[in-house]
């Protein structure tokens, strides 16, 4: 398998995913589906291609559709391009009592853009998410792999003055 | 208020200076149980024993007797067996594990390796939800450091006994919490549930048998067998042993996890989290996450945070997820978001949950937005009642508490919206 021309899983990549492949047992290869998936659309700017769902289904040894069904799944996949920050602002209970809603609208009126959009400079996307999971900080956004908790319209024109 | 004893058990090193480290943990009697269990001090029927004395129910949800669930395990069957920790932590509310990942990530290792020694799995994998990256890190650099310490890996400190630990991390789907579900999701597939039976038990990961726990429950394992089953049942109350986490959000003043005994009267946790924010008044609490009954401030006030006492109340303990709403909350505008998380949620695969929830969240948004119907009110009961038992897991019955329990108790707050065409807050 390690013969095949590989677009991106090479190299670092390559040696990522294995040491995700190696955790499972020798004939459960698909078990690194996702942290593959993960490490291709990190490499690919954020989101996921049908090029690049086939190299992972070939390298796992696994049927393309089944890798199709596992990326439109979970939430965290994307399949068009996002900001090179993807504001994930969390709406749900705890963080709507804490007004996340007009944080929401704050960042479309202050970036110009609708949720799923990206600005025209490539810098920012917005995206509504489910509970976080960090509540007692409500109003919590994640950008990259990061959360931000106790958010307030101030706090959020500091934050992405912070972000290049 | 009497003073409140906080921290006794999963969040007891959390005060400490880097208390995700192993240094900090071994100074503190960490994996010296363990250290006993290899050594063949403690078996694991004596195990078994102690755990089903401390009264633990399963900190996941569902609240199931930890020993008991155990004990469904035949350690001595031949081929592979897992130990599985569910860190998926996407109940809205809930945000205990998190704390337990980042703050004491070595007594959740030590609870793993000793729930699989005791049902007979040398492999364990910990299910952390893929938005955790900061937690993840650190329980993956805990386990690092328990293997360099020699206390992971094979024939451990010379035990004969080989135990490897694992993380493996979600992507974004809360129903992947649900057991089955998440086995399917280390599987490489999506976060379908299984029908059940067959239970984890005997047909599991990879179907192998399986033991999936929470994060608090497996954390809470070394302290029991450190201080005895005794010692944490006694901290509850008959039936339900020991501390529990509650993870306080919405409007109170100090929002954030307390760690208290089984059994702590709401109002005194109430008052830990700096009371009702604003000065203002409670209205209604969903005391155990967003998949249990709502209730008004009356009934809240008077329950003690233990899994009768709420169930008394009328809603259920759940995981400890106390979500607190003030006086000024639009109880429509609650309902239709939680209606939206569980149709968006929903795993499509049984009728009742897939179109149920959809029906629900539609009804609930033309009520808020001012185009509700008189019917509605009681299609919404109608539609709630029609998935609950009817489905494969439990994401439907969930899905249908939110909307039985808020038309219960605030039906008059949906009346004025279909009348009026806004809420009771707003002037006509
Ligand atoms: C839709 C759904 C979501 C769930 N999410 C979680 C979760 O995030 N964490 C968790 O520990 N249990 C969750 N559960 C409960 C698990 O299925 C299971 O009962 C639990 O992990 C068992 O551990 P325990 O006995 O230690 O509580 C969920 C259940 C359902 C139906
Ligand atoms: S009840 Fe809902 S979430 Fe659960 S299996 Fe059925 S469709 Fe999926
Ligand atoms: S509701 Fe926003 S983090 Fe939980």
């Amino acid at each position: 398998m390690s013969e095949k021309n590989y677009q991106v899983i090479k190299g670092d990549v390559k040696a990522r995913i294995d040491r995700w492949i190696s955790q499972y047992p020798a004939d459960q290869r698909q078990s690194a589906v996702m942290p593959a998936l993960r490490i291709v659309q990190e490499i690919n700017g954020g989101y996921l291609t049908r090029e690049l769902m086939d190299e992972v289904a070939d390298y796992l040894g696994m049927p393309p559709m089944a890798v199709y069904e596992v990326a439109t799944f979970y939430s965290m996949y994307e399949h068009k391009p996002v900001g090179k920050h993807k504001i994930c602002m969390c709406t749900n209970i705890s963080c709507m009592l804490r007004d996340a809603d007009d944080l929401v609208e704050y960042l479309k009126e202050k970036l110009g853009v609708d949720v799923g959009e990206v600005t025209p400079d490539g810098r920012f996307s917005i995206k509504k998410v489910e509970c976080l999971g960090a509540c007692g900080e409500a109003p919590v956004a994640m950008i990259g792999k990061e959360y931000y908790g106790n958010l307030t319209r101030e706090r959020l024109d500091e934050l992405l003055d912070s972000l290049e | 208020m009497a003073e409140i004893p906080l921290n006794e058990c999963c969040y007891r090193l959390n005060h400490l200076d880097r208390s995700w480290d192993i240094d900090v943990y071994m100074a503190n009697g960490g994996y010296e149980v363990w250290k006993k269990v290899l050594a063949g001090e403690l078996t694991p029927q004596e195990i078994i024993d102690e755990v089903k004395t401390s009264n633990i129910r399963g900190r996941g949800g569902a609240g199931f007797p930890t020993g008991l669930k155990w004990s469904f395990m035949n350690r001595h069957a031949p081929g592979p067996k897992y130990i599985l920790c569910n860190s998926d932590e996407g109940e809205p509310g809930t945000f205990k594990d998190r704390d337990i990942l980042r703050y004491n990530p070595h007594q959740l290792i030590e609870g793993m390796m000793i729930a699989g020694y005791v049902i007979g799995a040398n492999t364990g994998y910990n299910y952390i939800r893929g938005e955790f990256w900061e937690p993840y890190k650190r329980f993956d650099n805990a386990v690092k450091q328990a293997y360099e310490a020699g206390l992971l890996g094979k024939n451990i400190l010379g035990s004969g006994w080989d135990f490897d630990l694992y993380t493996h991390l979600g992507a974004g789907a809360y129903i992947c919490g649900e057991e089955t579900a998440l086995i399917e999701s280390i599987e490489g597939k999506k976060g379908q549930p299984r029908f059940k039976p067959p239970f984890p038990a005997s047909y599991g990961l990879y179907g192998r048998p399986t033991t999936i726990n929470n994060t608090e429950t497996l954390a809470s394992i070394p302290m029991i067998l450190a201080k005895g089953g005794k010692w944490f049942a006694d901290l509850g109350v008959p039936g339900a042993g020991g501390t529990k986490i509650y993870a306080v959000s919405g409007h109170v003043e100090k929002p954030g996890n307390y760690e208290v005994r089984m059994g702590t009267p709401f109002k005194d946790l109430l008052a830990l989290a700096g009371g009702v924010w604003k000065g203002r008044k409670l209205k209604a609490v969903i005391p155990g996450g967003s998949s249990t009954a709502v209730l008004p401030a009356e009934k809240a006030m008077e329950m003690n945070m233990d899994y009768d006492s709420i169930a008394k109340a009328g809603s259920f303990l759940g995981a400890g997820s106390v979500i607190i709403m003030d006086e000024t909350t639009d109880m429509v505008k609650a309902l239709e978001r939680l209606t939206w998380f569980y149709y968006e949620e929903s795993c499509g695969q049984c009728t009742p949950c897939r179109e149920g929830t959809g029906w629900m969240y539609r009804i609930v948004h033309r009520i808020r937005t001012g185009k509700g119907r008189p019917e509605d009110i009681e299609m919404l009961k109608d539609v709630s009642g029609k998935i609950m038992g009817r489905v494969i897991c439990g994401l439907g019955d969930a899905a249908s508490i939110p909307v039985a329990s808020f038309l219960e108790h605030f039906e008059h707050e949906f009346r004025h919206y279909i009348e009026h065409g806004c809420s009771i807050y707003d002037r006509a």
